[in-house]
């Protein structure tokens, strides 16, 4: 791990109690969700991450605690260097707060990941489903979400297959 | 045969993005639809105009969602990645790298030297054919029609290199974890060398089209300016921030596939304005050129894919005489190999800003999660910052200018 | 035989009416500018210089519904997007035809999941498929061959609505 990282970890580790693991040339640290907006304050202000490059979240069904995993990419363009953070998430009721106050590029992400995931943010401005239409029903990439998968027709069921679909009429 | 009645935009459920005027009706809610000669791919923009001025802008996304990231989840890891290069249609090998070197990072794969540069050279390759069908329709936004179709010439002459290598002119999957599906043929050198001579005299005559252009001029200066602290605070990358003054190009600062082997400049522009993100692309073109000169000069020869055997499948003439090349080649086409409980994130530069890719694997053959960090996402959403002001006019030239895939956003 | 024999020099020749109407038809037919997805692009490429649908009396692409004769669905539907297009459908003057291009238009293609429609035949009936993963320029414009092939063979007793 880098140098300035190492102390940057130390300070998070004693001040938020959050727990760093190194794998595959990265680091990744588990923050509680209360910490997460402080955490990121601190790391845009005090150690120029200026840059959320991304902002998405896992689902770990049928593990129950925790459900999802909320992580943070963060990217430090003036010392080149990037920290990932996770937030653990239960799952009867996920809330997070909003980071959009700290990134504004949080705003459409934490839309992206209520319509996707059901994951609720206190205190965003905007709460409106974004890529599915507005009256769907149910959260697509949840892991207990179906595929929508459709049979395909070969021959030997291409007419039964025929009466089910709905053609258009003029 | 059904009538429709002219409908009116409803404020309601815009009430908080909207100015209090529209409530009381004294601004207009217009539509510009899904369906629009300029809004390049299916984006509903909804404009709030005090007549021709725009007072606000507020993007509606989804109509082009394909479930891709749900989708990958259903395959293994080598045949997910037929849904990646559908993503961003303009830039499909540059998806490919971006999830070959995840999956490569992800399970800890080598790639040699002779499949690095082929990569490059047709990552770059598509860098200069996706520009220049921005050029083109940026150029047709602004009623310069002939653009569109001199750009779209050249463009020929890039897509038959794909076809000559892969067989596709768009879609092809050619880079796979490892190195890349297969060797290219022996007229790959003569027929990109021929590229590398007529495009630069080319993007000259662009140039003087339209650079100097009066009308050109008064429509894209000072237009849509967009500050570096705003550009920082949204998250926008690519050409969009580096137009914004801030030089941050993930090839010179992070390198990858050898990168650091080749001498290029990052263009750079302090004003932030149109006219900036057009001179920017138009002159990261040349870079490209440039770049594609040298990695073609110095192709090594050797194996253009890793002889891993657990990750990258046998050749077909092993598979009559190797027992272990046909386990192998059974193994991999049927289940498909295992990555480790771990995640990964890894991003290229693609021509519109950092692609990413977080990777997560849970121990079988498909993936527990895939996420495409789009850079279409965050460039969209300062669109109703820097529209702010302007006229109708103005926006379709500033939407052109931001260089937004709607495969992107939606995935 | 006769009338021609008499008439022919004048410049002037004899057919059916039907005949007359779907040359009329086939030789100046307007396309919707309805480009969703990658096909689009490749539409695009259609209608550029190289190969050119310009010589089949595709001179200009319309954005507007009003003014257009031919829908090509190019691209991929999504559940979102399905309504956008039945309406557009529904506002197209008769006579109106439509061109499924690409797998994700004709089928669903690669993508079998619950956020594309399965095939636009749902939303719209669809007179010729074009297949391919974008079908290369040259078999949209053979897609088109084929939709005038169809159109000539359109007979006036099949139009009227009962």
């Amino acid at each position: 791990m880098d140098n300035r990282l190492e102390q940057l970890v130390q300070v998070l580790q004693e001040q938020a109690d959050a727990t760093c693991e190194e794998a595959l040339g990265e680091v990744h640290l588990l923050v509680e969700a209360g910490r997460i907006v402080d955490v990121l304050t601190f790391l845009r202000d005090q150690h120029e991450f200026s840059l959320l490059s991304a902002m998405t979240a896992v689902d770990y069904w049928p593990a129950e605690r925790p459900r999802f995993h909320v992580v943070y990419q963060l990217t430090s363009l003036t010392q080149n260097l990037s920290i990932q953070l996770r937030v653990p998430v239960g799952g009867k009721e996920p809330r997070l707060p909003t980071a959009s106050g700290v990134f504004m590029n949080a705003n459409w992400r934490e839309r992206e990941l209520l319509d996707m995931f059901g994951i609720q943010f206190e205190g965003h401005p905007d709460p409106r489903r974004i890529l599915m239409p507005p009256d769907w029903e149910g959260h697509p990439l949840r892991k207990d979400y179906p595929l929508g998968y459709e049979e395909p027709q070969f021959t030997f069921n291409l007419d039964e297959i025929d009466l089910r679909k709905p053609y258009a009429k003029e | 045969m059904t009538n429709y009645q002219l409908e009116e935009v409803p404020v309601g459920p815009y009430r908080h993005l909207v100015s209090e005027r529209a409530v009381s009706g004294e601004t207009m809610l217009l539509n510009m639809g899904p369906q629009h000669p300029s809004t390049h791919g299916v984006l509903r923009l909804l404009l709030e105009l005090d007549g021709e001025v725009i007072v606000n802008c507020i993007p509606d996304v989804g109509y082009l969602h394909t479930g891709i990231e749900k989708n990958m989840e259903a395959k293994s890891y080598i045949k997910a990645e037929v849904m990646c290069d559908r993503l961003d249609y303009m830039n499909p090998l540059g998806n490919n790298l971006a999830y070959c070197m995840a999956v490569e990072k992800l399970v800890e794969l080598d790639v040699p030297p002779r499949a690095q540069a082929l990569r490059v050279i047709l990552v770059e390759l598509q860098r200069v054919a996706s520009h220049l069908v921005w050029l083109g329709t940026f150029g047709l936004d602004l009623a310069a029609m002939s653009m569109f179709l001199y750009c779209f010439r050249e463009r020929e002459d890039i897509l038959d290199v794909f076809e000559l290598v892969s067989g596709q002119r768009m879609m092809t999957t050619f880079i796979r974890p490892g190195g890349v599906w297969r060797d290219v043929p022996a007229e790959f050198d003569a027929v990109v060398r021929n590229i590398l001579k007529i495009m630069p005299p080319r993007i000259d005559e662009y140039e003087s089209l339209l650079t100097k252009n009066p009308l050109m001029l008064d429509r894209t200066t000072k237009i849509g300016v967009l500050p570096k602290a705003t550009a920082l605070a949204n998250g926008v990358t690519g050409p969009m921030l580096r137009a914004s003054g801030v030089d941050w190009d993930l090839r010179k600062a992070r390198p990858y596939m050898g990168y650091e082997q080749y001498a290029f400049d990052v263009p750079t522009s302090q004003d932030g304005d149109t006219l900036a993100r057009y001179t920017v692309r138009v002159q990261e073109m040349r870079e490209s050129l440039k770049i594609i000169q040298q990695a073609l000069d110095m192709l090594p020869a050797g194996p253009v894919t890793s002889n891993n055997r657990k990750f990258v499948p046998p050749p077909r003439s092993e598979l009559g005489t190797s027992m272990e090349a046909l386990i192998h080649h059974f193994k991999l086409w049927t289940e498909g190999f295992t990555a480790p409980k771990a995640s990964v994130y890894s991003a290229v530069e693609s021509p519109r800003g950092e692609l990413g890719v977080y990777l997560e694997g849970d121990g079988g053959p498909k993936p527990q999660r895939v996420f495409w960090r789009t850079p279409s996402f965050e460039n969209l959403t300062v669109l109703s910052i820097i529209t702010k002001g302007h006229l109708v006019a103005d926006l379709i030239a500033i939407l052109a200018s931001t260089d937004i895939v709607l495969g992107d956003i939606d995935r | 035989m006769g009338v021609e024999e008499k008439l022919g020099n004048m410049g002037i020749v004899t057919t059916t009416l039907e005949t007359a109407v779907n040359w009329a038809r086939t030789n100046a037919m307007w396309p919707l500018m309805f480009g969703l997805a990658c096909c689009a692009i490749e539409m695009m490429s259609a209608q550029a210089a190289d190969y050119d649908m310009s010589r089949f009396g595709m001179e200009l692409m319309r954005p507007s519904p009003r003014q257009s004769d031919l829908m090509i669905v190019a691209g991929r539907v999504s559940r979102k997007m399905a309504p956008v297009l039945r309406r557009l459908y529904d506002q197209m003057p008769e006579p109106k035809w439509v061109i499924a291009m690409g797998d994700c238009a004709s089928c669903g293609g690669v993508f079998n999941n619950y956020a594309i429609v399965q095939g636009v035949d749902e939303v719209v009936p669809v007179d010729v498929y074009v297949a391919g993963c974008p079908p290369r320029p040259e078999a949209l414009i053979h897609g088109v061959v084929t939709l005038f092939e169809k159109v000539k063979g359109e007979k006036f007793a099949d139009l009227v609505k009962a």
